[in-house]
């Protein structure tokens, strides 16, 4: 292609779409004469130089627009259809230019359907009695006068001269193009020579005195420096991306007959051309939705009591690393009866499955390939390709996007992309003999945790925590989660992680130093790993694996079930799911046909074990399990072992001790609402419920508990033998009084359930003297906060200690229950740790007696 | 010696895996290398023996043995790898030996037996009657996909 031509096409698309985004500003504000000017230069240019290049077909056209323009120049009103006209005018300008691009001349036909109305528009108005514009002279002199000398040497000068000196004015003239595959070649040389460096650091850490050292540190600097400036040359604003979006909305406040405001704010940040790029197309689709579906008429607006305009929000900022782009709207919100309804049509899941769902789960459904919910398909969204693209767009650049809605407040999607496929610093670590690097940006310190030093790893249960500065830190060991094998030691470090709100420790073996790394897009054949961003190559030539924190978080909310090898129950469902009263049950069976449902929380593990571990000591089953006998109880003691294979054994721990429990056969686990329809007097037995259609035992892990430890409790405690004190179990689900109730029992104590906290207070008036209370922290009406504070205002009961059952155990609950009077915190599963609770209360009481 | 126009001849990088021959054609294969160095990756499926470094490059090392459903190699047998470029990314097939380079006339192909292993019907695109062995010819693009399996971890 002529190097002139191909000038042309480059920079015309570039004032393109800077016309696109002025003309819409012009609109807004019809009487800035500066956005005006601009444009009439721009599109003048584009007339210049197509006259000059022999295209006569875009010279009418532009020529056309250009008279128009002149015209509100001179002060004729603008309209939104001469707006409109005017972009039309636009896109098929775009439509020649893309043709010539392809195939180096004008592609024939004409453009008089839209000349022809350019034309009429702006002599119509000119026929008209002036109002506010003068005589439609060609236009008053003072303001021509700019433009007079160019239109004198418009054929003398190459087009590329003319250009340059046009822009002379808005850009500084020392900037130059330069092909992107040069930027692009350069950027791949530095980061070799970035390895290369560290390659000869490596080498000179290892030789102290070496003459190296002084001429390789200047090496480094200036690499450091090259590196930056290199990078800096493919950082782009986002607002290039963005350029677009107010033309888009425009036109659909046109078509839908809405009325839409787009605000735009951080338009300034940079990020990697190369993700830009990719970026744009999933961001114009976005807001599009966010126009279409998530806005709605402005009747409907009013109706809800909102303002007639709606708006489009978009933000960017940076955060660790990661370029965070915001697009939210204050529409009507996502439909999630609508979704569902499209879900089961769609046969993508059935409606028992959807009622297990959380609404963050069902809103991801729009996520899903060829899915939309809008009742009519309108020209703009709809067209069943939509969100999955997008999704899979984002996640093709390492990104991801998330979505919150508010019924009637509006939907707002979050995209988290990587700044560029840059180089980073990065921390390197090791856990499991293997090295890998977590972006520095993510962590905030570095603790030491041994049994000796200031910091102790310690557990609630099965979920490993550090104390930090009065903070409960919740850990996650990257062993565990990249199954390296079994962490047994307490010793470690920890990287204090922040992701978003979230901070979190990662327990790692070791740590080395920090290193400036290559971040090297991950084979496509691992990309579906979650805890991985990339991979990079280290001074030393190895390979290793860059650690995504956001996916490590993920799995901080995993950790807990993994261990259970339940897949499909997270935390965090059962925290939303926790109102809704619903419980994750192990189904399994045992002795009888009949199928028997323990909570999965209660079961510490599942395990098989071979048949020929199996001891019988004293009649009863023994198995040496983790260097412990842990006894082996069957429920109804007819379950018989099998003779050989693997055992299915339903594990439960309580204070480092373990009993197993003889399963036949390991069912499902399902997430159901548990209602004991018929409650049992069978020891072992709370009741019967429906679960997924069948009549299912509910068998009370509380009754076997002190079989396996009947010995254990007076061993291990003597003096908490019984002296008969009553504790007050307050919790509103007669599932877990039903639990509980037996546990505290075997600790020894006498037991008054009360199924509210009004019964609770109620009790604790009727005179009867109480040791302690445990309740409940979520309850109906009344929760347990107000208990405890009603209990503090009671002079008779004021001093007695409350222990709170939190489903949830977060520091702002901790903080709270201080305030209001709880003494003690156990989460709602932990048995063991209600046990000790209840004792140590018991102990202090006794002190204080 | 008359249709010899119309027997068209390709090229094929041959190795041994398990004591199987296969082959390859000659344009999908960038190089061939002893791997070092490999690093495993966590949590990904069982063919990907790792990642390792080539002169700069981030290759992905795939386990044919594993890939095929075969037996693991025997600890101390050191594998080769087969270089390959594909969509822009770079893999090691890992097998047990690299043989030579053989010149084969393509109607000599014949289709996969209907009996062949499922792992391997999967991955081979015909069979070639050597003197003495059959060379199995892979089909490199469903080689490297391992969409199924990557879903089902």
């Amino acid at each position: 292609m002529d190097d002139l031509l191909r000038e042309f096409l480059t920079e015309t698309n570039e004032s393109l779409n800077l016309v696109d985004a002025e003309l819409v500003r012009f609109e807004q504000e019809p009487n800035n004469g500066a956005i005006l000017g601009n444009i009439f230069r721009l599109v003048h240019t584009i007339k210049g130089t197509c006259g000059f290049l022999a295209l006569p077909r875009l010279e009418t056209l532009t020529h056309a627009a250009e008279t128009l323009m002149g015209k509100f120049r001179d002060g004729m009103p603008v309209t939104a259809e001469a707006v409109t006209l005017i972009l039309s005018t636009i896109d098929r300008i775009k439509l020649i230019l893309d043709a010539i691009e392809k195939s180096e001349q004008e592609p024939s036909g004409g453009d008089a359907d839209l000349i022809d109305p350019l034309g009429r528009m702006a002599r119509q108005e000119a026929a008209a009695p002036p109002q506010v514009a003068p005589p439609p002279a060609p236009a008053p002199v003072e303001l021509k006068k700019p433009d007079a000398p160019e239109k004198a040497e418009k054929h003398d000068k190459p087009a590329v001269e003319r250009l340059d000196e046009e822009r002379g004015d808005r850009l500084a003239n020392h900037s130059i193009r330069v092909n992107v595959d040069t930027l692009d070649h350069l950027m791949t040389t530095v980061s070799e020579l970035v390895l290369t460096r560290n390659q000869l650091l490596e080498i000179v850490r290892r030789n102290e005195d070496s003459d190296f050292k002084v001429p390789l540190q200047r090496l480094s600097s200036v690499t450091a420096e090259l590196q930056e400036g290199v990078m800096k040359t493919r950082m782009q604003p986002i607002g290039n991306a963005w350029q677009k979006l107010p033309r888009v909305v425009r036109d659909l406040c046109a078509e839908l007959g809405k009325d839409i405001e787009l605000t735009m704010r951080g338009a300034d940040t940079e990020l990697d051309r190369q993700v830009l790029d990719l970026v744009k197309d999933p961001l114009t689709h976005l807001v599009r939705n966010c126009a279409d579906h998530g806005i709605e008429t402005p009747a409907a607006r009013i109706a809800a009591g909102k303002p007639a305009k709606g708006t489009i929000r978009l933000s960017a900022w940076h955060e660790g690393g990661h370029i965070i782009i915001e697009i939210s709207d204050d529409g009507r919100g996502l439909d999630l009866a609508g979704i569902k309804a499209k879900v089961v049509e769609k046969g993508v899941a059935s409606e028992a499955q959807l009622a297990a769902k959380s609404e963050a789960e069902i809103s991801n459904y729009i996520f899903a390939p060829g899915f939309t919910t809008a009742a009519k398909v309108t020209s703009i969204s709809g067209r069943g390709v939509g969100m999955d693209v997008v999704r899979s767009n984002i996640e093709q650049i390492g990104g991801t996007v998330d979505l919150k809605s508010l019924s009637g407040a509006g939907t707002t999607f979050t995209i988290k992309i990587p700044l560029t496929l840059a180089i980073v610093s990065a921390l390197i670590v090791e856990a499991g003999g293997e090295r890998f690097a977590i972006p520095q940006l993510a962590v905030l310190e570095l603790v030491r945790a041994g049994n000796n030093g200031e910091h102790r790893i310690e557990h609630i249960k099965d979920a490993p925590v550090l104390r930090l500065r009065n903070k409960l830190l919740p850990l996650v060991r990257l062993k565990e989660v990249f199954r390296l094998g079994a962490c047994d030691n307490e010793n470690g470090f920890v990287v204090v992680t922040q992701v978003g709100s979230q901070v979190f420790g990662i327990v790692v073996d070791g740590v080395f130093h920090t290193e400036e790394i290559v971040i090297k897009p991950m084979s496509s054949k691992l990309r579906h790993i979650p805890v991985f961003s990339g991979t990079t190559i280290l001074g030393d030539g190895a390979v290793i694996m860059i650690i995504d924190p956001n996916g490590v978080a993920q799995a901080l909310g995993r950790a807990a079930v993994a261990a259970a090898r339940a897949e499909n129950s997270e935390l965090q469902s059962r925290e939303e799911e926790a109102d809704e009263d619903t419980v994750s049950l192990l189904v399994f069976r045992a002795g009888s046909q009949q199928p028997k449902a323990v909570p999965l929380s209660l079961v510490t593990r599942l395990e098989e074990i071979d048949c020929r571990k199996i001891e019988i000591s004293d009649g009863r089953h023994l198995v040496q399990y983790r260097d412990q006998l842990m006894p082996l109880l069957r429920i109804d003691g007819e379950t018989s072992l099998k003779k050989e294979g693997a055992q299915p054994i339903l594990v439960f721990s309580d204070q480092g001790r373990s009993m197993g429990l003889v399963a036949d056969e390991i069912i499902d686990i399902v997430e159901e609402r548990l209602d004991i329809e018929v409650s049992s007097d069978r020891p072992g037995l709370l009741g019967y419920a429906v679960i997924k259609g069948a009549t299912t035992e509910i068998i009370d892990v509380g009754h076997f508990l002190p079989q396996a430890f009947e010995d254990w409790f007076r061993r291990r405690d003597p003096s908490a033998a019984p002296r008969t004190r009553s504790v007050l179990l307050v919790d509103d689900s007669a599932f877990f009084r039903e639990l509980l109730a037996p546990l505290i029992k075997a600790a020894g104590y006498r037991v008054v359930a009360a199924a509210s906290a009004a019964d609770a207070l109620a009790a604790l008036k009727s005179d009867t003297r109480f040791d302690l209370i445990v309740t409940d922290i979520e309850m109906p009406e009344m929760d347990g906060f107000a208990l405890a504070e009603a209990v503090r205002a009671m002079p008779a009961a004021a001093a007695v200690p409350i222990i709170a059952l939190a489903t949830m155990v977060s520091a702002e609950t901790v903080e709270r229950g201080r305030a209001a009077g709880f003494h003690d915190f156990v989460a709602k599963f932990d048995r063991a740790g209600l046990v000790a609770a209840i004792k140590e209360q018991g102990a202090d009481l006794n002190r204080a007696a | 010696m008359t249709a010899m126009n119309d027997t068209a001849l390709s090229d094929y990088v041959t190795f041994t895996t398990a004591e199987q021959m296969f082959g390859l054609p000659i344009e999908c294969v960038q190089d061939v290398f002893k791997p070092s160095r490999i690093t495993r990756v966590p949590l990904a499926g069982p063919e990907i023996a790792g990642v390792l470094n080539l002169r700069g490059r981030i290759v992905t090392a795939i386990e044919l043995r594993s890939r095929l459903g075969l037996a693991a190699r025997d600890e101390g047998q050191v594998p080769m790898a087969i270089g390959i470029e594909s969509r822009g990314e770079s893999f090691g097939l890992l097998v047990d030996a690299v043989g030579e380079v053989l010149k084969l006339p393509d109607d000599e192909r014949e289709p996969n037996p209907i009996n062949l292993d499922r792992n391997l019907g999967r991955v081979a695109a015909g069979v070639y009657r050597l003197e003495g062995h059959l060379l199995v010819v892979l089909d490199i693009d469903r080689v490297l996909d391992l969409s199924p399996e990557a879903a089902a971890a």
